[in-house]
């Protein structure tokens, strides 16, 4: 196990040296009613990153990644406490709207969602509500060029109009990221995008997120540590509410400092 | 004896077997060796299953079948031209004679000696008649030896059945009470029969909807033998005239277009009101209220949908029609200074108006369910890439809901074609053929109400037209109920 | 927003983006118009509700309340005969003339000229034509009563009736309202000796259909809803349970389930007319069962019933966690015993629930009692299911056609009882629910 894991770690290229702060979170509290989910994090994401967050399930993770878009809003008994800048303004601000919160910070979920309507229509969902496309020709354009950086796009130029549901569940899934990218978001929350792929399409997927890091903040939930390895730069890794230890990839999987991050990455639990 | 005493002596019998059973049962229990194989409470329900079912199905099938044979014995002898003689049906005749044997039998002991078959007819009326039992003018000397010998065939099967039901139930009990031993599995058997009776009690649902097909059937066919189905499906003018029975030619116009329009119309009307106001109370309930403010506004709502049509049709009558009249009066004073009426109390309006209230909890209880269907995912899908709730409603939940939400519409729909008691009130009864909201129109269910209220002869066309008026009410409603839960299932499924 | 300190060199690039125009005050204003329709849905409707109760109310609190006259009236041995005639001749005392005692009364405590015809007349029209029964009633239980002179309570006439609720406007001139100037008058002498007031109106809740307002009833209309609740109730309980339990768990997963599950959705749709068409023609055209029956009424509703118990039912037995019944089987229960001796106990608050429901539903149908002839004009209770009866609805119905102004209140007054019951059920429904609501 130990051994995979350093193996993928010394076939990746060395961390970017220089970083810049992307969003930052101080003393990040979750409640939900009685419960209280998260106690105070604090995290640091990098830009052109990616961010693993790891954990054993209910470590809160989830619900971390679901601050950074504030889609915490939707549950009814969700109290979230604390300071979430995105560059340097706090996304809970008066003044800054969470509707354009969302379309600069995007969101892929875990069990690939696409509308039931054709694929055309899902990609050219988020720039049309939010008027991205001046004209037919430019929302064709966003529309294939997502589709391309989403790498599906050679998979269904044939059937762009064709219901999205009828894909398979890894097409299905980077339909999704397409539909995410189209909207030209600057950071992109993944919860788990894989845990209900197949290892083939999981595999492509990844690959993909590899790519997107050039011109993509990304922050990834993931619950496989050789994933967190494959794909990310830095990884935090959450234990019960509590932010136990992060740092860079590299370095956390091949020294951990932490335990109970010990323990995990042994596989005691998870 | 009369027929619940022949019941209740079944029921004792059966329960006398019941406990001699579960002695038998706990005896085998006590004498030790092999267990016997089921516990003695259902020895005794093996044998009071025995003893009082085969009885009451004998009973039940000879009350349906003696009453026929009677009256097939009884018109074999009807003298030979004596009914067209009297200008009369052999249905009609058999009724009088009916009459006379129930009057009979109204006698008291002295003076039914006193009515022989001889007697003359003129004679036995009036008598009848004093002991409250009126006889139709149309009787005849031959009907008295008729009703008496059908009496008679009364009383008789009347002493056979007791005699052959209560020994059945007899023999039974015995039966069942000889078989108990340690090896019988009296609970199996018992269980196998309770299991049929269920069997029995869910083909009810089937039973009703053959008996609506074919009492719908067979009494339009008869109206259809008298009435081209052309002219009634086409013809624009109803106007069924009262004739007596039988006289032929004089029979009206039945044309159900003006009626069909009527209802389409006034159902119309009630989809404009309750479809928008429903909806939306439903997409509110289901996506943006509180569960404080939902647990408040839905019962509130779904009281409208337990209020009673017929509190709706007098709200109609008294309250709404009225309001609109004087409305309309004064519109139509201030524009033109002449302040009559536009709208009549009795419209297309005021019924569909009323009837869209009724249904505004159907269109929002049936939507919310639909609404609250549609998976989670799709609404943070939208919501995390920045639409608003409004945008995420329109373009991703409303569009997957749909099928969902066509078939409550089309449910709701035939709840507003097959709605009677508010148009009856309201509508108005005139088979109106207009475009105008604020006349009167009427509709299939009122016309229904009126010709079967008051005398029924189930030969007169008059009568016989609201069964072809049912059979394309139920068809329609049909179609479009079965229709609506196709999709629903469909859509379910889908989200399943 | 760019010029924020956190963000260095490299996120000026994309902060170009961040001031992308996405129309967020449009899109605002878009959304909260469309959240604003959907509270104007719901308070729509909401008001609707309160306009059509507050006009049942409104208009019909004050058949709760009767105006009664105290009339002295002598029971005149002239007109009654001696008790010892009456005793011997009771038809004699039956068609006596009673109406004529309480207008002796009536002109005597109003001080009125006996041959004055149009005062007389006048007077006369304050009393109900009721008297009649009122009146016989008190002799006919007490002969003794003849030739003594007793303060008695009578039945207003409906116009008098209607004059003191406030229903006519009195402003009008004399000839266009149904109470004269002259009955006015008295009406102030009958106040003014305190002979005249509101009681409660127990005659609404035991009397039968009346062709006068004041002494029409929906007793009788009550009884016959009662019985026929009462056979619904003992049909369609049993019926539908039977059948839930055989399709929910017994019934194999083929054609023939299949289409009674349809049927049974379908007829859950099917209009409550075509119910009374197949009543008509199945319950009393062909099996010869007497109309205007309570017996045929209930058996119609229990048809129109069922589909409704069942859904609830099998909703309830659904339910019940499979584990209740792997435990019963378990232990070596036959499928029936575990049903009957487990499942069904559990299930029981929610079939009873459905069955209150069902109830209510079938106690306020209509229509397909119009067509077994249940609109028909009956004054005395119905002894067995098989006499003529008519229901609370259709009473309802038949005093909504009269066209005079007490009927309408009556009317109003009929609703509120007959909502009065339905509430009653609902509320216990709910309160079931809320007290045996078990949660797996």
């Amino acid at each position: 196990m130990m051994e995979n894991i350093q193996a993928t770690l010394n076939e990746r290229a060395s961390v970017t040296p220089n970083r810049t702060i992307k969003m930052k979170t101080e003393k990040v509290t979750v409640h939900y009613g009685q419960k209280q989910a998260l106690n105070g994090i604090d995290l640091e994401v990098y830009e052109r990153q990616v961010t693993a967050l790891i954990g054993p399930s209910g470590c809160g993770k989830s619900t971390y990644l679901r601050c950074l878009n504030r889609m915490n809003d939707t549950i009814d008994a969700a109290k979230v406490a604390g300071t979430i800048l995105l560059d340097g303004e706090n996304i809970y601000d008066p003044d800054l709207d969470v509707v354009e919160l969302r379309a600069r910070v995007g969101m892929v979920f875990q069990k690939p969602n696409p509308f039931p309507k054709s694929i055309w229509e899902n990609v050219a969902y988020g720039p049309k509500i939010h008027g991205l496309a001046k004209t037919k020709d430019e929302l064709e354009e966003i529309v294939h060029t997502s589709l391309k950086k989403a790498g599906l796009y050679n998979e269904v130029k044939d059937r762009l109009d064709e219901p999205g549901t009828g894909l398979s569940g890894g097409q299905q899934q980077r339909l999704c990221i397409a539909r995410a990218i189209a909207v030209s978001p600057e950071v992109i929350l993944m919860d788990e995008p894989c845990s209900a792929l197949d290892p083939i399409a999981t595999a492509t997927v990844e690959e993909l997120i590899d790519e997107l890091k050039q011109n993509y903040t990304i922050v990834i939930v993931t619950h496989s540590m050789q994933q967190a390895a494959r794909v990310s730069q830095q990884t935090a890794m959450f234990h019960l509410g509590d932010l136990a230890e992060v740092g860079d990839t590299e370095m956390m999987f091949s020294n951990p400092s932490d335990k109970r991050t010990q323990d995990y990455i042994m596989g005691r639990f998870g | 004896m009369s027929t619940f005493t022949i019941i209740a002596i079944v029921l004792l019998i059966g329960a006398i077997g019941a406990t001699l059973g579960f002695r038998r049962g706990s005896a085998l229990r006590a004498e030790g060796g092999r267990k016997p194989h089921s516990r003695p409470v259902y020895h005794a329900s093996y044998v009071f299953t025995w003893g009082v079912i085969p009885a009451l199905l004998v009973l039940s099938v000879w009350l349906i079948a003696s009453p026929i044979l009677n009256e097939l014995n009884v018109r074999g002898d009807f003298p030979e031209g004596a009914v067209a003689e009297a200008n009369l049906t052999d249905d009609l005749a058999y009724g009088i004679v009916e009459s006379i044997g129930s009057g009979l039998r109204a006698l008291p002991e002295s003076e039914r000696e006193t009515v022989t078959a001889e007697t003359p007819i003129a004679e036995a009326v009036p008598l009848f008649r004093q002991y409250g039992v009126p006889v139709a003018s149309a009787s005849a000397d031959w009907m008295i030896p008729l009703a008496i010998e059908r009496n008679a065939f009364q009383d008789i099967s009347r002493w056979a059945m007791t005699l052959v039901v209560i020994a059945l139930a007899a023999i039974g009990t015995f039966h069942g009470y000889r078989g108990i031993r340690t090896r019988l599995r009296a609970r199996n058997k018992v269980e196998s029969v309770v299991n049929s009776m269920l069997v029995i009690a869910s083909s009810i649902a089937i039973l009703t909807t053959v008996g609506i097909v074919i009492s719908l059937v067979s009494e339009s066919a008869d109206f259809f033998a008298r009435v081209d189905p052309w002219t009634f499906f086409f013809g624009t003018v109803w106007e069924p005239r009262f004739a007596a029975a039988g006289s032929g030619g004089a029979e009206g116009q039945f044309g159900l277009i003006p009626l069909l329009a009527g209802t389409l119309y006034i159902g119309f009307v009630a989809m404009l009101v309750a479809v928008p106001i429903g909806l939306f109370a439903a997409i509110y309930m289901a996506e943006y209220a509180s569960n404080r403010v939902r647990s408040v506004a839905k019962p509130l709502l779904e009281v409208l949908a337990g209020i009673p049509t017929i509190v709706y049709g007098f709200f109609a009558l008294v309250t709404v029609g009225p309001f609109f009249r004087d409305l309309s009066a004064q519109i139509s004073g201030l524009l033109t200074g002449d302040y009559s009426a536009f709208i009549q109390a009795q419209s297309v309006l005021t019924a569909g108006f009323v009837m869209g209230i009724m249904l505004i909890p159907f269109v929002s209880s049936l939507s919310d369910d639909i609404i609250t269907s549609v998976p989670g995912s799709l609404r943070d899908g939208s919501l995390g890439l920045g639409a608003t709730r409004s945008e995420t409603i329109k373009k991703v939940v409303l569009p997957a809901a749909l099928p969902g939400i066509v078939s409550a519409l089309l449910l709701t729909a035939s709840r507003a074609i097959g709605e009677t008691m508010i148009v009856v009130l309201a509508a108005g009864v005139a088979a109106n053929l207009t475009i105008n909201p604020f006349e009167a129109m009427t509709t299939i269910t009122v016309k229904i109400v009126q010709q079967l209220t008051g005398d029924l002869e189930f030969t007169s066309p008059q009568t016989l037209v609201a069964f072809a008026l049912g059979i394309t009410l139920f068809v329609i409603t049909l179609c479009l109920n079965v229709y609506a839960l196709y999709i629903v299932r469909k859509y379910k499924e889908q989200y399943e | 927003m760019t010029d924020t300190t956190a963000t260095g060199a490299e996120g000026r690039t994309h902060s170009s983006t961040n001031r992308r125009d996405i129309g967020i005050k449009k899109r605002y204003a878009a959304e909260r118009r469309f959240k604003a329709y959907g509270i104007f849905a719901i308070v729509l409707g909401v008001t609707f509700l309160c306009i059509l109760l507050w006009s049942v109310v409104s208009k019909g609190y004050t058949a709760f309340f009767q105006t009664e006259i105290q009339v002295p009236i002598t029971f005149s041995e002239e007109i009654l005969g001696t008790p010892q005639d009456a005793a011997e001749n009771e038809t004699k005392l039956l068609m006596a003339n009673y109406p004529q005692l309480a207008r002796d009364g009536l002109i005597r405590l109003l001080g009125i000229d006996p041959e004055d015809r149009q005062a007389v007349t006048a007077a006369n029209g304050l009393i109900s034509q009721g008297v009649r029964t009122e009146l016989r009633d008190i002799v006919m239980s007490d002969l003794s009563a003849i030739g003594t002179t007793q303060e008695v309570w009578l039945y207003a006439s409906s116009q008098l009736d209607s004059a003191l609720k406030g229903q006519y406007d009195l402003n009008v001139p004399e000839n266009r309202r149904p109470i004269s100037d002259l009955q006015l008058r008295y009406i102030e002498e009958l106040e003014a000796k305190g002979a005249i007031a509101q009681n409660f109106n127990w005659g609404l809740f035991t009397s039968g259909a009346s062709s006068r307002a004041e002494t029409a009833g929906v007793g009788v209309a009550i009884i016959g809803s009662a019985y026929m609740m009462l056979i619904v109730l003992a049909l369609a309980l049993p019926i539908g349970v039977a059948a839930s339990i055989y399709l929910e768990e017994f019934a194999p997963k083929n054609r023939f389930t299949d289409l009674i599950e349809v049927n049974i959705n379908n007829l859950a749709a099917v209009p409550s007319i075509v119910f009374g068409i197949l009543g008509l023609a199945v319950f009393i055209n062909w099996f010869g069962l007497p109309r205007s029956a309570a017996l045929v009424g209930g058996l119609v509703l229990t048809l129109m019933t069922l589909p409704t118990i069942i859904i609830a039912t099998r909703a309830a037995l659904r339910a019940v966690p499979p584990s209740i019944r792997w435990a019963a089987l378990g232990l070596g229960a036959s499928r029936t015993q575990t049903v009957f001796q487990h499942v069904l106990p559990l299930a029981a608050p929610g079939i009873l629930t459905g069955t209150i429901i069902g109830l209510a539903q079938a106690l306020g149908e209509t229509a397909p009692l119009l067509l077994i002839g249940m609109v028909a004009f009956v004054a005395d209770y119905p002894d067995t299911p098989l006499d003529p009866a008519t229901a609370l609805p259709v009473q309802i119905y038949m005093w909504a056609n009269e066209a005079e102004r007490a009927f309408q209140e009556r009317t109003s007054g009929a609703i509120m009882i007959l909502l009065g019951f339905l509430a009653l059920m609902n509320l216990t429904a709910i309160f079931l629910r809320r007290r045996f609501e078990r949660r797996w």
